[in-house]
């Protein structure tokens, strides 16, 4: 047993190794003072002091970051939307259908959804004349069109282990159903939406496969600039980018992760205590 | 308690009832859940529809507070025509199974959120809260959110928020359901009490039969979407009109046989299981030759070692088995026929294992009034 123990230890440590030491060890040649992103020249900060004077990588940042903003705020509502259709609305016509569309995104290759995105754009450039150009507003929509199917998919799972009566008695009460609305169901869902909205902002900000076909000339996100840059070889202050990225995203992911546990972890305690108070 | 508040308004020919269920049919797809129904229910009643799992008492609740529509028939509430009036605006509040209290609000915000609706000033509506959770005794919990609370809390919370807006109708989704059993007695006790002080009437689902005996002043006994007797908790239990109902409510021995001879108030029926005859009050209209089956409740047959001294209705058989409650004793007595008869006897006398009436495999004789016995038509 304790030789089995062991091994599947090493196993894990090995699959762990392979997960991080990529990650570790370009955060740590992000501190590297050598311009060689391979040799170590000793401790250094210069590349993180370049990278803020750097204009160009953060107009970059600052587009990918409002990009995300708006982009996960869409998708939480119009993913809200979409997961109260799946959760509550039991008979409509075509549901199987549409639960389909909805969580296609989710398995569909990026490239796929990159192309047919693209020739939407297209499309509707020449026949409706917008949006005018790709940039900015093309990346927006289409981030927000896969990003919807991760929030619709928590906010679905919400609402089906919420219980209906809930809202009945609130409807019951006297409450309209869009009073139901804002004073039961929203506030009940509200950490799974913030869930939801940190993952479309984390899915969004590492976006670089669909934002390639969505975006145009004068509209380079932070991926596609660390893409483009990497081209000509991987440079300290790429590291140092990339570093503050695995940052960000870790936040919100973990954010999202962490509400959700706790909203799980709460559910469980008042399970609990119901049946404790029966005993 | 209830039952003399109320004046048996059923019996009071010229009373117009407060609900009226009027022929409503809901079918759900092909599955029919209420079939045909018709039922009046009068003001100030404590009235509970009684009946297993699937037998369409909770979707009759849910078509009086709107929560369902009737496939067929209205539903009327206080003379007004409710069938197609949405949840919101029926003046009928309900509580819920699982109490549905709302898990972000405090106690006090509980209670208060269905008075929002009403045209009342900040001071009226905090009075009415205050009101409320001084009724189930939970002031001092005002400040709580429902998971802090036991269940029994609970319970008191979701019937103070139901009874805020001061409905015309109450329905309560098996009250006591979730409640452990002695918390369930005093539970009992008050609703029974809250319903007196209020007036409202209350409409109880439930698959209890003991809940429903004690609480309601009128119960309503449901079989597959159909109603199969409405009367008093007596009438129910002592006489029922079918056999359906003679076995759904407590326990009940029966023994099928043909009628053999009429007189004016009695009936003489041929048992095989009894191995002879019974004789019985009648209070139905049975002809000579009928089936029929005599129904006997286990504590309404006298069990003894000793024969007694009248032979009407009288028979020996030897105990098979034997469950002792501590109040009360249950013998599993078979007969002659091996047909097996249930007899309760109620513990009056303290005393050890060998100073009971029967002991296993003992000879025993079962012996019961005509009056004790039902006579059910088949």
């Amino acid at each position: 047993m304790r030789q089995r123990s062991t091994f599947l230890f090493s196993v894990l440590c090995f699959g762990f190794a392979f997960f991080y030491i990529p990650i570790i060890s370009m955060i740590v040649y992000s501190f590297n003072k050598s311009r060689l992103a391979t040799v170590w020249g000793g401790f250094s900060v210069e590349w993180y002091f370049k990278l803020f004077k750097n204009a160009q990588i953060i107009n970059a940042a600052t587009l990918s970051l409002e990009i995300a903003v708006i982009s996960a705020t869409f998708a939480t509502i119009l993913g809200t939307m979409a997961g109260m259709a799946l959760a509550r609305f039991s008979r409509f016509r075509g549901r199987t259908f549409f639960s389909g569309l909805v969580s296609a995104p989710l398995i569909m290759p990026e490239v796929i959804t990159g192309v047919s995105l693209l020739l939407l754009f297209v499309f509707m450039e020449r026949y409706f004349g917008w949006p005018a150009k790709r940039g900015f507003t093309t990346v927006t929509i289409a981030h927000t069109t896969f990003a919807l199917s991760y929030v619709a998919v928590i906010i679905q799972s919400r609402l089906l282990s919420m219980d209906v009566s809930l809202e009945e008695a609130a409807m019951d009460l006297g409450s309209k159903p869009w009073q139901v609305l804002f004073d039961v169901t929203l506030p009940i869902i509200a950490p799974a939406m913030i869930a939801g909205w940190l993952l479309a902002f984390t899915i969004s900000l590492d976006d670089v496969v669909i934002t390639n076909f969505t975006t145009g000339p004068g509209a380079t996100t932070l991926p596609i600039l660390i893409w483009g840059k990497v081209k000509l070889g991987v440079t300290p202050d790429i590291n140092a980018l990339a570093t503050i990225i695995v940052l960000v995203v870790s936040i919100g992911v973990g954010l999202a992760g962490y509400l959700m546990y706790r909203s799980e972890k709460k559910r469980e305690r008042d399970i609990q205590m119901a049946l404790a108070a029966n005993k | 308690m209830g039952i003399e508040n109320t004046g048996k308004a059923w019996e009071t020919p010229k009373t117009e009832p407060f609900i009226r269920i009027e022929n409503v049919t809901k079918k759900f797809s092909d599955f029919i859940a209420v079939n045909n129904v018709s039922l009046d229910i009068y003001k100030g009643e404590l009235f509970a529809l009684l009946g297993g799992s699937g037998c369409g008492k909770t979707t009759l609740l849910r078509m009086l507070s709107g929560f369902e529509s009737p496939t067929e028939g209205r539903v009327w509430i206080d003379g007004q025509d409710m069938t197609s009036v949405p949840p919101y605006e029926r003046p009928v509040n309900m509580m819920f199974q699982s109490y549905a209290l709302f898990p972000h609000m405090t106690v006090e915000q509980n209670v208060g959120y269905g008075l929002k609706h009403e045209k009342l000033t900040k001071a009226q509506r905090q009075d009415r809260v205050k009101q409320m959770l001084d009724l189930v005794q939970l002031s001092q919990f005002a400040g709580r959110k429902p998971h802090q609370l036991s269940g029994g809390q609970r319970q008191r919370v979701a019937l103070a928020r139901a009874l805020a807006k001061q409905p015309k109708v109450l329905l309560l989704d098996e009250p006591l359901g979730a409640l452990d059993k002695k918390l369930r007695e005093h539970t009992q006790f008050e609703i029974m009490n809250i319903q007196e002080k209020t007036g409202i009437t209350f409409v109880v689902v439930t698959h209890d039969q003991e809940e429903a005996m004690t609480l309601s002043t009128r119960i309503a006994v449901m079989d597959r979407g159909i109603i199969r007797q409405t009367g008093t908790p007596t009438e129910i239990y002592e006489f029922p009109k079918t056999k359906f109902v003679a076995d759904f409510i407590g326990s009940i021995n029966q023994f099928a046989g043909t009628v053999k001879s009429v007189t004016k108030d009695k009936a003489v029926v041929a048992c095989a299981d009894w191995a002879g005859e019974i004789t019985v009050d009648r209070d139905a209209s049975v002809a000579v030759g009928q089936n029929v089956s005599v129904a006997v409740r286990p504590e309404k047959i006298s069990i003894s070692k000793k024969a007694p001294a009248k032979t009407l209705n009288a028979i020996e058989g030897k105990v098979i088995d034997l469950g002792y409650f501590g109040k009360d004793s249950l013998y599993r007595v078979k007969l002659p026929s091996s047909a097996l008869v249930r007899v309760n006897r109620v513990n009056d006398q303290r005393g050890r294992e060998t100073e009971r009436v029967a002991q296993w495999e003992d000879k025993v004789w079962l012996a019961f009034e005509p009056s004790a016995a039902i006579l059910l038509k088949d």
